[in-house]
C-alpha cells in the first residue's frame, strides 16, 4: 500500500469515527461524548500516557525492554514538583526531564553494561523510584524547612509557581468563542466537530503543544535520520549493526536515557495537571504508556491513537459518569459494522479456496461477534453508571484484547529484550 | 573442591559484596540527609526498650517475612523457567478478597474453615494466572505485558468488590471499606507460645506471631522438593535453561507454561492470607499492597531458590521492621526502600558478573584438568 | 587479466604468523596466507579448524595475540570492524547480518548513511545502490523489507552492503551453506563478475567441489594452522580432503551387511507445509495449488540393523524431516515404528517407545549447557529408568549411569558434576551419543553426529554407530559429510527441495556423483 492511500484511509477513518460519535451522542443524549470539556480533559490525560509511550518506543526500538517507565515517571514527578515550586514551570520541565533521564541511565547501566535481564532491571527501578522520591521528600520537605512552610509534606510538594501560559485560538475558541457557541447548539455533526476542535484549542498549555509535537519529532528522528536508522537497526539486529561499525552500546545508552527523559516528562505533565507533586500521582500511567505503545505496534502513529483512546476514556468518565456507558453502544455499533462486512464478504461469489476451508472458524467468530453485540447493547440499556474501577481498567483490558486478537500481527523489534554483548554472536 | 560448591561460594561472595556496597550507598544517602549512618544502623537492631516491645518487634519482623517469602516463592516458580509472572500482585489481591469473602459466608470447625479459605485463595490465584498462561500458549502473547495489564485489572476489581458486592458492615466512624468479618474459627492460632519457650513475653500487637509461619515453612520445603527433586522440577529447569532442548527431550512447552504459571499463581494466592487469618480477619481497602512486586525483588535476591528466598525475605522484613526506630533516630525511614532497591539492583548485577566468572572458571578448570591427557582442541 | 600483471602487484592480503588463543584452547596458530589481488582465494578446512576465528581477526572483530596483517602491502592493526571497513575489507557473514524489519536500502546504508542537512538522503542512496546492483549484476529491490526476501536475495544484499562501503576485498564465510544449487551458481556468477572488476574475494568453505569450481588459489587450514597452499588446477577433491583431515580418508569399506528383513521405521507420504500446519489440508491439493512444501511426499523404510543415510545440501528439508519424525512439528502422512502408527504421538511418547535422537545442533537442542553432566544424562530420559523413580528424579542412579557413559564412551571430564559447557565439542557429543544409546533405542536419528568434533572423537562415534547397527539398531543418518554418509550407510537417499529424489547404493557411488544428485544436476534416475 502506498503512503498516499494510507494517508487517505486515515482521513476517512477519522471522519467515520466522528460521524459515529455524533450518531451515538444523538442516540444516547449524552452531550459529553463530544463536548469540548471532555476533549480538553482527554488531551490533558493523554499527554502523560503518550510521553511514557514515547519513552517506551525509544528504548524498545533500540532493543531494551523498559518496564521501568513507571519508576522513571515517578522520578520525573518529584523533580518537577521540587523545581516547579521554586523556579516555575520551565524549571519543572527541565528537572522532571533530568530526573527521568537519571532513571533511564540506571536502567542503561544495568542492562547494557552489565547485561542484567531487562525485565528484572525494570522491576528494580520501579521499586527504587518511589523509594528515592519518598526519601527526597523526607529530606527536603521535613518539618521546619522553607518548603514545609510553603505547604510541602512527605507526600507532596508546594504548588508550582508561574504556570506556563495557556493560549487559545483567537475568535474561534476565545473572545467571541464561535466554536463554543456552535457547540452549545447541539446540532448533529456540526456541534460535535466544534466541540472537538474547541476542546483541543481552548486554553491549551503551551507545554502540552510542545509535548504533542514530540510525537512527529520522534517519527522524524527515528525514521528519517541516520541516527534513527542506527537506533532501529540496534533493536532489530545489534550484531548486524556492530558488524557495520555502529557503536551499539552508545546507541542503546542514548536511547534508554532519552526513554527515561520522556517518561520523566510524562511525570511533569501530571504535576502540571494537579499543579503540584503528589506522592503516587502516576497511578501506573507508565504501564499504560507501555500498553499504548504495544497497542500502537511500536510505532508513533499507533501510539498516538492508543494514548488518545485511553485519554479519552478517562476524560469522559471524569466529565460524566453516565456518558461512559455509551461506550457499550459504540462497541455494539462497531461489531455490527464488522458483521456486515463479514457477511458481505462471505456472500461474494469469488472467494479464494483457502478461505472456504476456514469457514467453521469464521462462523464461530461471527457468532461470537453477534453475541457480543447483543450483550453490549443490553448493557447499554440496563447499566446507568459504570463504577470508576471499570473505567480505570479500560486501557488494560483493551490492550489485552488487542494482544489476543492481533498478537501475530504485532511486530515488536526483533532483538527487543535480547542481551547483547560486544563480539558475542548469538 | 566440588564444582557445585565452588559455584555456590562465588554466588554468596557476590551477594555479600553487593549488600556491602548497598549499605555504603545508603550510608552516603543518610549522611546527605543530615543523619548519622551509625544511628541508622543502630536503629535497625533496636527492637525496643521494654521486653514486651522486643517481643512485638520480633513478631512484626517475622510476620512481615512470611508473606514476602511466599511471594518470593510464587515468583521464583515462574522465573525458574524464564517465565516472568509479574502478575503476582494482582493474583494475591484478588485471591485475598475472594477468600476473605468466601470464608465469611459460612462457619465450620476451624481446620475445615481454614482449609477452605486456603484452597479458595490458591484456586483464585491459580485461575487468574491461568489467563496469561492460556494467552501465551494459544496466541503467543508475552506474559510480562499480559500480567502487568492483568495486575491493574485485578486491583480495580478488588477495589470494586470491597466497596460493592463483597462489602460488609462498616463500623461507625470507620473510613475504610471492608469485607465481612471472618468467624472466629477462621483465625489461624498464633505461635506466641514460642516466645514463652525462649523466656520472652508474648507479643501483644497485630495478632502476635502469626501461625501462618508454619504453613509458609511447609510450603517452602514442598516447593524445594518439587523444584529440586521431582521430574516436574527437572522439566522446569530444563525449559528455563534451554527451551529447544527441552522440547526435543519430550517436554511439552505448553503444558509446562500452564503448569508453572498456575502453580505460581496458586502460591501467590496465599500471600494475603497470613494477614487476614492472623490479624485482620477481613480484606479491607487499605490491605497491604505491593507484596507482589517485593516478591519479585525477594526472588531475585534469593536467586529463585527456596533457601535463598527465605534469607532474602528475612532481610527485607528485618529492614522493614525498623520503620519506627528510624523515625525516632531522626533518619528518614524511606532509606529502607532505598537499601532494598539498591541491594536488588546490585545483587542482580553481581549475579550476572559471578555467573559469567563461574562459567569461565569452570571451563578453564576443566581444560586444565584435561590438558595433560588430551591434545589441544581447536575451537571454531 | 593476465597472470603477469598479478604477479607484480602487491598482495591484497598478507597474514603472517597469526596466533589467537582462547582460555584452554589455541584457535589459530602461526597462520600464513597470501592473497593476490583480483583473485578468488579459497580457505578450506573442517568445521572447527579455525577458519571463522581467522576471518573474525581479519575483519577486526577479534584481535590476534601474535602476528601481522598487511593489506595492499601496508601493515594494519584493527580494533573494530570499522577499521577493517576503512581499508576496504568487507565481510559477508555465514549467518546473515541483516535487520529483517528494515528495507534493503536501510540495511545497505546502515553505518555509512548519506546525509543531507542531517536527514537521511534516501534518494542518492537509492541511486547508488541501483548503480552498484546493475554494474555487478546483483538485482534486488531496494525498498523491499528484508524479511520478505529469499535466501539468495539476502546474500546479494549482504554483498551490496559490502560494495556500498567501497570494499575491494570481500570475505565470504561459508556463503553456499544456505543456498540451493541454482543460487550457488548465481552466486558464483556474481563472484566472477566481481573478480573481473578487479575485486579480491576470500572464500571460506568446506565444500571441496565448490572450491575447486571457483577458486584461483586455495589455502588449507587444519587444527588452527595453515598446512598447504595449492593450485586448484593441480589437486583433486580427494587430495584436498586428505589435506584437510590430515590423514588418509576412511575409505568406504565393504563390510558385511547386518540389514534384516524386519522394518523398524516406515515413513509414508510425509508432507509439511511451509506456512504452518493445517490439519484439514489435503497434501495432494496443496501440491496442486503450488504451495511451498518443506517436505513433499517423503516415504522410506529402515530395517533392523540398517543405517539409512540422507544426503542433501543443508536446508532441503532434513531438519523438517527430523522434526516430523520426533513429533516436534506436525506433518501430514504416516510414521510407523515397528508396525505401530506413531504419527499422532507426543515427542515424549515417541522417545519412550524407543526413538533416540542425536540433534544436529547440540548446543541448541541437545544439551543444557549450564547444567551438570548427570542432569544432561537425564534430559530426554526423565520418564525412564534409571532417571525416574515415581514422580522423583533418581539422582544417585542417574549419576551412576553417567559415570558409566563417561567410562564407556570415553568422555573426558573432571567429573559428572561438571557443567556441560566446560567440555569440548567432541566430549559433549560423545556424552550425547552415550545418552541416546542408553535408552536401548530401536531407532536412532543421528543428525551430523560428528560435526565440529575432533578426529579422535569422530572415529569413536562412528564405531559406536556401527556396533549399535550390528546389534540391530535402525539408524537414520543425516550428514553433510559425504564420506561419513558413504562410509556408514547401508542405503543412501538423496533429499532435494523436500523430496527424496534418488535411492543409491553406497558401495558403488563416488562423492562426485552423489554431489550431482544433491545439487539436482543429475535428476530423478533411481538406482537401487
Amino acid at each position: 500500500m502506498t503512503r498516499l492511500s494510507k494517508y487517505h484511509l486515515a482521513l476517512i477513518g477519522v471522519a467515520a469515527l466522528i460521524l459515529l460519535m455524533s450518531l451515538v451522542r444523538v442516540a444516547s443524549g449524552q452531550n459529553d461524548i463530544t463536548s469540548s470539556g471532555t476533549f480538553a480533559a482527554a488531551l490533558l490525560l493523554a499527554v502523560p500516557i503518550g510521553l511514557a509511550g514515547l519513552g517506551g518506543l525509544w528504548a524498545e526500538r533500540a532493543g531494551v525492554v523498559n518496564i521501568g517507565l513507571e519508576g522513571m515517571m515517578v522520578l520525573g514527578t518529584w523533580f518537577a514538583g521540587w523545581a516547579g515550586y521554586q523556579w516555575g514551570a520551565w524549571a519543572a520541565l527541565l528537572a522532571g526531564l533530568l530526573g527521568g533521564a537519571l532513571g533511564g541511565l540506571i536502567h542503561a547501566i544495568a542492562t547494557v553494561t552489565f547485561g542484567v535481564d531487562h525485565i528484572i532491571s525494570g522491576v528494580a527501578i520501579n521499586l527504587l523510584g518511589p523509594g528515592i522520591t519518598r526519601f527526597l521528600s523526607e529530606v527536603f520537605y521535613k518539618d521546619g524547612t522553607a518548603a514545609a512552610d510553603a505547604g510541602a509534606g512527605f507526600t507532596g510538594s508546594p504548588a508550582i509557581t508561574s504556570p506556563a501560559p495557556t493560549p487559545s485560538l483567537p475568535l474561534l475558541s476565545d473572545g467571541p468563542d464561535l466554536l463554543g457557541k456552535l457547540e452549545g447548539t447541539h446540532w448533529f455533526l456540526l456541534s460535535d466537530l466544534a466541540g472537538i476542535l474547541r476542546g483541543l484549542t481552548h486554553e491549551v498549555n503551551v507545554l502540552v503543544i510542545l509535548a504533542v509535537l514530540l510525537l512527529p519529532l520522534t517519527f522524524f528522528v527515528l525514521w528519517h535520520t541516520p541516527f534513527g536508522l542506527r537506533l532501529r537497526s540496534v533493536g532489530e539486529n545489534p550484531w548486524a549493526a556492530e558488524s557495520l561499525g555502529v557503536n551499539v552500546y552508545r546507541i542503546k545508552y542514548l536511547a534508554v536515557v532519552v526513554s527515561g527523559a520522556f517518561a520523566g516528562l510524562g511525570g511533569v505533565f501530571l504535576v502540571f495537571v494537579s499543579s503540584k507533586y503528589v506522592e503516587g500521582q502516576t497511578q501506573g500511567r507508565g504501564f499504560i504508556g507501555l500498553a499504548a505503545m504495544i497497542f500502537g505496534n511500536w510505532r508513533p502513529g499507533g501510539l498516538a491513537i492508543g494514548s488518545s483512546l485511553f485519554g479519552y476514556a478517562s476524560g469522559l468518565q471524569l466529565r460524566s459518569t453516565g456518558a461512559i456507558t455509551t461506550v457499550f453502544l459504540f462497541g455494539a455499533v462497531l461489531l455490527l459494522i464488522y458483521l456486515i462486512i463479514r457477511v458481505r464478504r462471505m456472500l461474494s461469489p469469488d472467494r479464494p479456496a483457502e478461505l472456504a476451508a476456514r469457514s467453521a472458524r469464521e462462523y464461530t467468530l461471527m457468532a461470537a461477534a453477534a453475541a457480543g453485540m447483543v450483550v453490549l447493547f443490553w448493557l447499554w440499556l440496563t447499566v446507568d453508571q459504570l463504577p470508576n474501577e471499570f473505567v480505570y481498567m479500560t486501557p488494560h483490558v483493551l490492550t489485552l484484547l488487542v494482544l489476543l486478537v492481533a498478537s501475530q500481527r504485532l511486530r515488536m523489534p526483533k532483538a527487543d529484550g535480547v542481551r547483547y554483548r560486544r563480539g558475542e554472536q548469538h | 573442591m566440588p564444582a557445585g560448591l565452588n559455584r555456590a561460594l562465588l554466588t554468596v561472595a557476590g551477594a555479600v559484596v553487593a549488600i556491602v556496597l548497598a549499605v555504603a550507598i545508603s550510608s552516603v544517602a543518610i549522611t546527605a540527609a543530615g543523619a548519622s549512618p551509625l544511628d541508622a544502623f543502630a536503629a535497625f537492631f533496636d527492637f525496643g526498650a521494654t521486653p514486651r516491645a522486643v517481643s512485638n518487634g520480633i513478631a512484626a519482623f517475622l510476620n512481615r517475612a512470611v508473606p514476602l517469602f511466599i511471594a518470593g516463592l510464587a515468583v521464583a516458580v515462574g522465573f525458574r523457567m524464564n517465565l516472568f509472572n509479574i502478575g503476582v500482585e494482582g493474583q494475591y489481591r484478588l485471591a485475598a478478597i475472594v477468600a476473605a469473602y468466601v470464608g465469611s459466608t459460612f462457619e465450620a470447625p476451624a481446620p475445615i474453615q481454614i482449609a477452605v479459605i486456603i484452597v479458595v485463595a490458591a484456586a483464585v490465584g491459580g485461575l487468574y494466572a491461568l489467563i496469561p498462561a492460556v494467552m501465551k500458549v494459544t496466541r503467543g502473547v508475552n506474559e510480562v505485558i499480559a500480567t502487568i495489564m492483568l495486575n491493574y485489572v485485578a486491583i480495580n476489581i478488588a477495589s470494586y468488590l470491597v466497596r460493592g458486592p463483597f462489602a460488609g458492615q462498616r463500623a461507625a466512624g470507620q473510613l475504610t471499606t471492608t469485607t465481612p468479618q471472618l468467624p472466629e474459627s477462621a483465625m489461624f492460632p498464633n505461635l506466641n507460645f514460642l516466645f514463652e519457650g525462649f523466656g520472652l513475653l508474648p507479643p501483644t500487637r497485630g495478632g502476635g506471631l502469626w501461625g501462618f509461619l508454619i504453613v509458609a515453612i511447609v510450603l517452602g520445603v514442598v516447593i524445594w522438593v518439587v523444584l529440586e527433586r521431582t521430574r516436574f522440577g527437572f522439566n522446569v529447569k530444563a525449559s528455563g535453561l534451554n527451551g529447544p532442548a527441552a522440547l526435543a527431550s519430550g517436554v511439552n512447552p505448553k503444558t509446562m507454561v500452564i503448569a508453572a504459571m498456575v502453580l505460581s499463581g496458586a502460591i501467590a494466592g496465599l500471600i494475603g492470607l497470613p494477614e487476614i487469618l492472623g490479624d485482620k480477619g477481613a480484606f479491607n481497602s487499605n490491605f497491604t499492597a505491593g507484596l507482589g512486586f517485593l516478591g519479585i525483588a525477594v526472588a531475585l535476591l534469593g536467586r529463585n531458590k527456596p533457601v535463598g528466598i527465605a534469607v532474602a525475605a528475612l532481610l527485607f522484613a528485618f529492614l522493614d521492621r525498623a520503620q519506627g526506630p528510624l523515625q525516632i533516630a531522626n533518619v528518614p525511614p524511606s532509606v529502607i526502600t532505598i537499601i532494598q532497591g539498591v541491594t536488588v539492583l546490585l545483587v542482580v548485577v553481581a549475579n550476572e558478573v559471578t555467573t559469567r566468572l563461574a562459567l569461565r572458571l569452570e571451563e578453564r578448570r576443566a581444560a586444565q584438568q584435561l590438558s595433560s591427557k588430551t591434545p589441544v582442541e581447536v575451537a571454531a | 587479466m593476465s597472470a603477469d600483471t598479478l604477479a607484480t602487484a602487491k598482495p591484497a592480503v598478507e597474514l603472517e604468523g597469526i596466533t589467537k588463543r582462547f582460555p584452554g584452547v589455541v584457535a589459530n596458530h602461526d597462520i600464513r596466507i597470501t592473497v593476490e589481488p583480483g583473485t578468488v582465494h579459497a580457505i578450506v578446512g573442517e568445521n572447527g579448524a579455525g577458519k571463522s576465528t581467522l576471518m573474525k581477526i581479519l575483519y577486526g572483530m577479534q584481535k590476534p595475540d601474535e602476528g601481522t596483517i598487511r593489506i595492499n602491502g601496508a601493515e594494519v592493526s584493527f580494533r573494530t570492524p570499522s577499521d577493517a571497513i576503512g581499508v576496504g575489507i568487507g565481510m559477508v557473514h555465514q549467518h546473515f547480518m541483516l535487520a529483517d524489519n528494515l528495507t534493503v536500502l536501510e540495511n545497505v546504508i546502515l553505518g555509512a548513511e548519506p546525509k543531507k542537512v542531517g536527514m537521511l538522503d534516501t534518494a542518492s542512496a537509492r541511486r547508488r545502490i541501483t548503480e552498484l546492483a546493475e554494474s555487478h549484476g546483483l538485482r534486488v529491490d531496494p525498498d523491499k523489507l528484508v524479511e520478505d526476501l529469499g535466501v539468495g536475495d539476502r546474500q546479494r544484499v549482504e554483498i551490496l552492503k559490502v560494495l556500498y562501503r567501497g570494499a575491494r576485498i570481500l570475505i565470504l564465510d561459508e556463503p553456499t551453506a544456505v543456498l540451493v544449487p541454482q543460487e550457488v551458481e548465481e552466486l558464483f556468477q556474481n563472484l566472477r563478475e566481481l573478480k573481473a572488476d578487479g575485486l579480491t574475494v576470500i572464500f571460506i568453505s568446506h565444500k571441496l567441489d565448490e572450491v575447486l569450481g571457483i577458486a584461483d588459489a586455495i589455502t588449507v587450514i587444519r587444527r588452527g594452522t595453515t598446512v598447504a597452499s595449492v593450485d586448484p588446477r593441480e589437486v583433486t577433491a580427494r587430495q584436498l580432503a586428505e589435506l584437510m583431515v590430515g590423514s588418509e580418508l576412511p575409505t568406504p569399506e565393504t563390510r558385511e551387511s547386518t540389514v534384516t528383513d524386519v522394518v523398524t521405521l516406515r515413513v509414508a507420504q510425509v508432507t509439511m507445509e511451509a506456512d504452518g500446519y493445517h490439519a484439514a489440508a489435503d497434501p495432494a491439493k496443496l501440491r496442486e495449488e503450488g504451495k511451498r512444501l518443506l517436505l513433499d511426499d517423503v516415504s522410506f523404510e529402515i530395517h533392523r540393523g540398517e543405517i539409512l543415510g540422507i544426503a542433501g545440501v543443508e536446508g532441503n528439508g532434513q531438519s523438517e524431516l527430523i522434526e516430523a519424525i520426533m513429533g516436534i512439528r506436525p506433518a501430514h502422512g504416516s510414521i510407523e515404528l515397528d508396525g505401530q502408527d506413531i504419527s499422532q504421538w507426543s515427542t515424549l511418547k515417541r522417545r519412550e517407545s524407543g526413538i533416540g535422537y542425536i540433534p544436529e545442533d547440540r548446543h541448541r537442542q541437545g544439551l543444557l549447557l549450564e547444567a551438570s553432566l548427570w542432569e544432561n544424562r537425564v534430559l530426554g530420559h526423565q520418564t525412564r529408568k534409571p532417571a525416574r523413580s515415581g514422580i522423583w528424579i533418581n539422582r544417585r542412579a542417574s549419576k551412576a549411569d553417567t559415570e558409566r557413559i563417561v567410562k564407556d564412551y570415553d568422555v573426558r571430564t573432571p567429573g559428572v558434576d561438571t557443567l556441560a559447557l566446560a567440555l569440548s565439542g567432541g566430549n559433549q557429543q560423545k556424552l550425547i551419543v552415550g545418552r541416546e544409546m542408553s535408552g536401548e533405542p530401536r531407532f536412532l536419528i543421528a543428525a551430523h553426529p560428528t560435526r565440529g568434533v575432533d578426529v579422535g572423537a569422530q572415529a569413536a562415534i562412528w564405531d559406536h554407530l556401527r556396533n549399535a547397527r550390528a546389534a540391530g539398531l535402525a539408524v537414520l543418518l543425516i550428514s553433510a559429510d559425504l564420506d561419513e554418509l558413504i562410509g556408514l550407510s547401508d542405503t543412501l537417499q538423496v533429499i532435494y527441495r523436500g523430496r527424496l529424489v534418488a535411492a543409491l547404493d553406497p558401495s558403488d557411488i563416488t562423492p562426485d556423483r552423489l554431489g550431482g544428485y544433491m545439487t539436482g544436476a543429475i535428476a530423478g534416475t533411481e538406482e537401487t
